[in-house]
């Protein structure tokens, strides 16, 4: 049962084969067994979870056709608001946090009768891509657990691969659902910017980050996505388009697909195992029947500094509300409200938020504003109108997740611009507000996971739910999990 | 040479809509602390703003109003500084681009007019109240007003004395209120004034400003003007240099002290909010508030100037608010186009008087225009003398009566304007004075006087004034 797919889950609890109880029961039980050695949860509650779980036994949703995921459990990660539920977003300075009220996300799971298991582990205020700079330490990588899982959405990959958890939510700035998916040998969905609300999501950098489902497979995230998208009158940037089913153009042939391969994507920097296993997956795509193009995306250099400066920028303003007047932590001694705020703000945030809070703030400075923001702003458009004219040749863009399989606790953390590199891929697609997705592609060194991105165009998410879909039913690497767990 | 002062504003109104310009919560005055501030209000976590529709026509409205632009694209941005009744760490306003930009107001001070430039007018949200006393040493936080639409309205250095400033904050206060996108209330911080005010020699460049921050009465705004432009006279010619500052004005000691210097100003780290979207205005949007644009003062107060002959004077204090306007409307459209003198009259004179006396305005008379109106037409027969009226007029004031016509029939109040009684009377009172007479003939103009006022004593004070004069002369006379 902790293989199957939603599609399965759901096939099992519409015919009586199991219960909400039991399904939330099982994971319940791994979660309790396994999580002490993964840390991939921070916050458990197994009589709210049996709760839920009882509910939606009793509702009628289970093994409905338009609640299809009823009674199936999943895992939030901890940025989201999760009503009644500690909601620490990774820090310390939402550590005596419960959210009064639910997510959009939340909200949408929780009327399509899914089950809440817990609140998943994820860097502090999803700034990391190694889940390191949690304050509740780190999240081991399932497959081995001396290497990171990957970030900011660290806790969601380990749990799924982990099968703590059918399937968890993410959130992506410059790549926190890709880049662990890959890490972890996960399928993960990064919508377009504006398909699935924020409203309730604690905020990193607002122009960017976007939820997103995380499970083992294409077809399990398309299930999760028809529920977690659509329009939000809570959130301005929410787009108003009309309902799709995201599962409906799974089983299409690819047959004429078309491929770009941005030469930026396949230069210097990608280790030789992982260009391995994505040339090995692209040539299993002209097996399915896709053609190669070439593309460019010539600006695609420039993506780490402009997100490096656009996405503190924000953060420096949203990360402002903690300041210890209304909730959160305050630092128990201070001499006045100066001394207040400082003191609680030091006390409560880690040294990576400390980072950004400090890079945001100098690059909106007054003389330095256009230099720096706009001049990020100004990249950002060039990014994004080089998707645009690449997409004239190609119907997706293909490429590495990540430059490396996951590395050890420690090899990175010490530099951050190391760090920053390990989303040199996934930040772009962030920049334009376009769909990306990983998608495991193989083993690399250690026999640690590979995972291939898929970039489509906006709006793109049926398509290229469809091509990694394609691919899934021709190779296994989406459903080999870790050895060593039980 | 003479010094003059160089003296602009910013004007914070408050709209009225129902909910805040972000959230759904309610914006009205006086709720116990706290209550209408929902999870928006205090940022939560994970809170997103919503654009209020309805501040967003009141910003419309205000531009129409002044003749100034809409933007077809205004950009909501965040001013990031820390302060306990800032949820956020910042307010979102406007920054690079506003809602309107451009147009003016026409303010009168004596008999000179003059046109006040504005720069521009933007949307942005108010901040909550800290609570300095009963919480012993600590400070309480009030979020209520926290996110109240505010419209930030600044003009161009366009004026010269504080009466010029009271004058631009009336008519301002006047027009905001007249079109209905601000209750006007000053008390409740409805409608604030920072004053930028500097000083120089005639001709020459302007010299440093200082703002005096949150003038909230014209009395205040006067007051704190003079005395900051004589204080920065008295600063330069004993050889001080002006400092740019923010300083506050102190009514109690009559003073403005400063705040803080433009050294420790705050850099307030504008930049576009991304939680909103740009502000697009469609034409059709700004059609649809133009046709609900009710008559605005300049435009009414040349028309009752031209259709009622009212002098400019009148045509402008019965524009000076819009409820006062109503008002005189009313009461003409009850009284007859013929009276609307008389009804300015009655309007401006005793029901202002009243008003005043009783701490009243136009917004709420206890006396019905059509009643008014009746003791117009009661006047304009001859019914009623003017000091018969305003015997009326306390009547109906109190209460007393349905309207002007039962009061006289009850009081028995009806004007004497029959000639051959008056002439009775007139007879028995010379008759009565000869003393008077007398002297009246040896060519004291007093005497006459008293006549008039014996013959108006014996008729109960309801002789008809003009006619006791006429007839009296003539009796004396022949």
């Amino acid at each position: 049962m902790i293989n199957s797919s939603l599609k399965e889950l759901s096939a099992a609890l519409a015919r009586k084969k199991t219960s909400a109880v039991e399904l939330a029961t099982l994971f319940l039980d791994r979660i309790e067994k396994l999580n002490p050695s993964l840390n991939a949860f921070v916050t458990t509650d197994r009589e709210k979870a049996l709760a839920m779980a009882r509910v939606a036994d009793a509702s009628g949703k289970v093994g409905a056709g338009d609640t299809p995921l009823a009674g199936i459990p999943l895992a939030h990660k901890d940025i989201f608001m999760t009503s009644g539920w500690r909601t620490t977003c990774g820090s310390k300075m939402l550590s005596n946090f419960i959210a009064p009220y639910d997510a959009t996300v939340v909200e949408k799971f929780k009327v399509a009768g899914m089950v809440t298991l817990g609140k998943l582990n994820m860097d502090e205020f999803a700034m990391g891509s190694s889940n390191e700079t949690s304050f509740y330490g780190p999240v081991k990588n399932p497959w081995d657990t001396a290497r990171v899982p990957g970030g900011s959405s660290g806790g969601s990959a380990a749990a799924v691969a982990a099968r703590l958890a059918p399937a968890a939510t993410g959130t992506d700035t410059g790549g926190s659902i890709r880049q662990p998916a890959a890490l972890c040998g996960l399928t993960g969905l990064k919508p377009t910017y504006g398909v699935v609300s924020r409203y309730g999501m604690i905020a990193f950098a607002s122009s960017l980050d976007q939820g997103g489902p995380m499970a083992k497979s294409a077809e399990d995230c398309a299930l999760l996505l028809n529920t977690m998208a659509g329009f939000d009158p809570r959130d301005s940037t929410s787009l108003e388009r009309p309902a799709e089913d995201y599962a409906r153009d799974l089983e299409k042939p690819l047959q004429g697909l078309r491929i770009g391969l941005p030469k930026e994507f396949f230069g210097e920097g990608m280790d030789a195992d992982v260009r391995a296993a994505v040339e090995a997956a692209l040539a299993e795509y002209r097996k399915l029947g896709a053609t190669m193009v070439e593309v460019n995306l010539p600006n695609s250099g420039l993506s780490v500094p402009a997100y490096y400066v656009i996405a503190p920028a924000e953060a420096s303003s949203n990360l402002s509300r903690f300041d210890g007047v209304r909730y959160g932590h305050r630092a128990p001694d201070y001499a006045d409200l100066d001394d207040m705020y400082s003191k609680s703000r030091a006390q409560g945030f880690g040294e990576e938020v400390k980072r950004r809070i400090l890079i945001g703030t100098y690059v909106l400075s007054h003389g330095y504003y256009d230099a720096y923001y706009l001049q990020a702003q100004k990249i950002r458009r060039l990014i994004a109108n080089d998707f645009v004219a690449a997409f004239k040749s190609c119907d997706v863009i293909m490429g590495p997740t990540a430059p490396s399989v996951a590395f050890r606790f420690g090899d990175k953390s010490a530099d951050p611009v190391q760090m920053y590199l390990s989303d040199i891929y996934t930040i772009a697609v962030n920049l334009a507000g376009l769909p990306g997705m990983s998608i495991p592609c193989g083993f690399g060194n250690a026999d640690m996971p590979v995972g291939l991105q898929i970039v489509g165009p906006w709006f793109g998410e049926a398509k290229m739910l469809n091509i990694a879909h394609r691919y899934q039913l021709v190779t296994d690497w989406h459903i080999r999990q870790p050895g060593g767990l039980p | 040479m003479s010094w003059e002062a160089v003296i602009g504003l910013e004007t914070h109104a408050q709209l009225r809509t129902q909910s805040k310009i972000f959230s759904g919560a309610a914006t009205a005055f006086g709720a116990e602390p706290n209550r209408q501030a929902c999870a928006v209000d205090i940022a939560l976590p994970g809170v997103l703003p919503v654009l209020n529709r309805e501040a967003v026509a009141c910003a419309i409205k205000f531009g129409l109003a002044v003749g100034a632009a809409i933007a077809p694209r205004s950009i909501f941005a965040r001013k990031n500084y820390f302060y306990p009744d800032l949820p956020k760490g910042y307010q979102i306003s406007q920054f690079e681009l506003p809602v309107v930009s451009g147009g003016g107001l026409t303010i009168r001070v004596g008999e000179q007019e003059k046109f006040v430039h504005l720069t521009r007018a933007h949307l942005e949200e108010d901040a909550g109240k800290s609570l300095h006393e009963d919480f012993h040493g600590k400070t309480g936080i009030d979020l209520n007003r926290a996110g109240t639409p505010l419209l930030e309205i600044v003009t161009e250095p366009d004026m010269c004395s504080s009466a010029e400033a009271v004058a631009y904050a009336k008519a301002l206060h006047s027009l905001v209120t007249w079109i209905g996108i601000c209750d006007g209330n000053m008390q409740e911080g409805s409608f604030r004034c920072d004053a930028n005010v500097s000083v120089r020699r005639v001709g020459a460049p302007l010299g440093t400003r200082r703002e005096i921050k949150n003038l909230n009465s014209f009395r205040f705004l006067q007051a704190a003007i003079d005395y900051e432009i004589q204080w920065q006279i008295n600063e330069i010619e004993e050889g001080r240099k002006i400092q740019q500052a923010t300083v506050l004005w102190n009514p109690d000691s009559g003073e403005t002290r400063a705040m803080r210097s433009k050294e420790d100003a705050h850099d307030y780290r504008y930049f576009p909010d991304p939680d909103l979207l740009p502000l697009e205005i469609a034409p059709a949007w700004i059609d649809e508030v133009k046709a609900s644009l009710p008559e605005l003062p300049q435009a009414m107060k040349a028309r009752l100037a031209s259709d009622h002959g009212l002098s400019p004077y009148d045509a402008a204090t019965l524009t000076a608010t819009r409820a006062t306007a109503n008002y005189f409307e009313d009461c003409v459209a009850a009284a007859g186009r013929e009276n609307a003198k008389t009804c300015a009259n009655w309007v401006m004179g005793e029901l202002s008087a009243r008003l005043n006396r009783e701490d009243l305005d136009f917004v709420a008379v206890p006396l019905a225009p059509t009643l008014l109106a009746g003791i117009v037409r009661r006047i304009a027969d001859n019914t009623l003398s003017n000091k018969l009226a305003r015997e009326v007029f306390d009547a109906l004031w109190a209460g007393e009566g349905k309207d002007a016509d039962a009061v006289i029939e009850a009081r028995g109040l009806k004007q004497i304007s029959d000639s051959g009684a008056i002439e009775a009377l007139i007879d028995a009172v010379l008759a009565a004075n000869p003393k008077s007479v007398e002297e009246f003939r040896a060519g004291k103009d007093k005497a006459f006087n008293a006549l008039v006022g014996q013959v108006m004593k014996a008729a109960g004070g309801k002789a008809n004034p003009r006619q006791v004069n006429d007839l009296l002369r003539r009796k004396l006379a022949g």
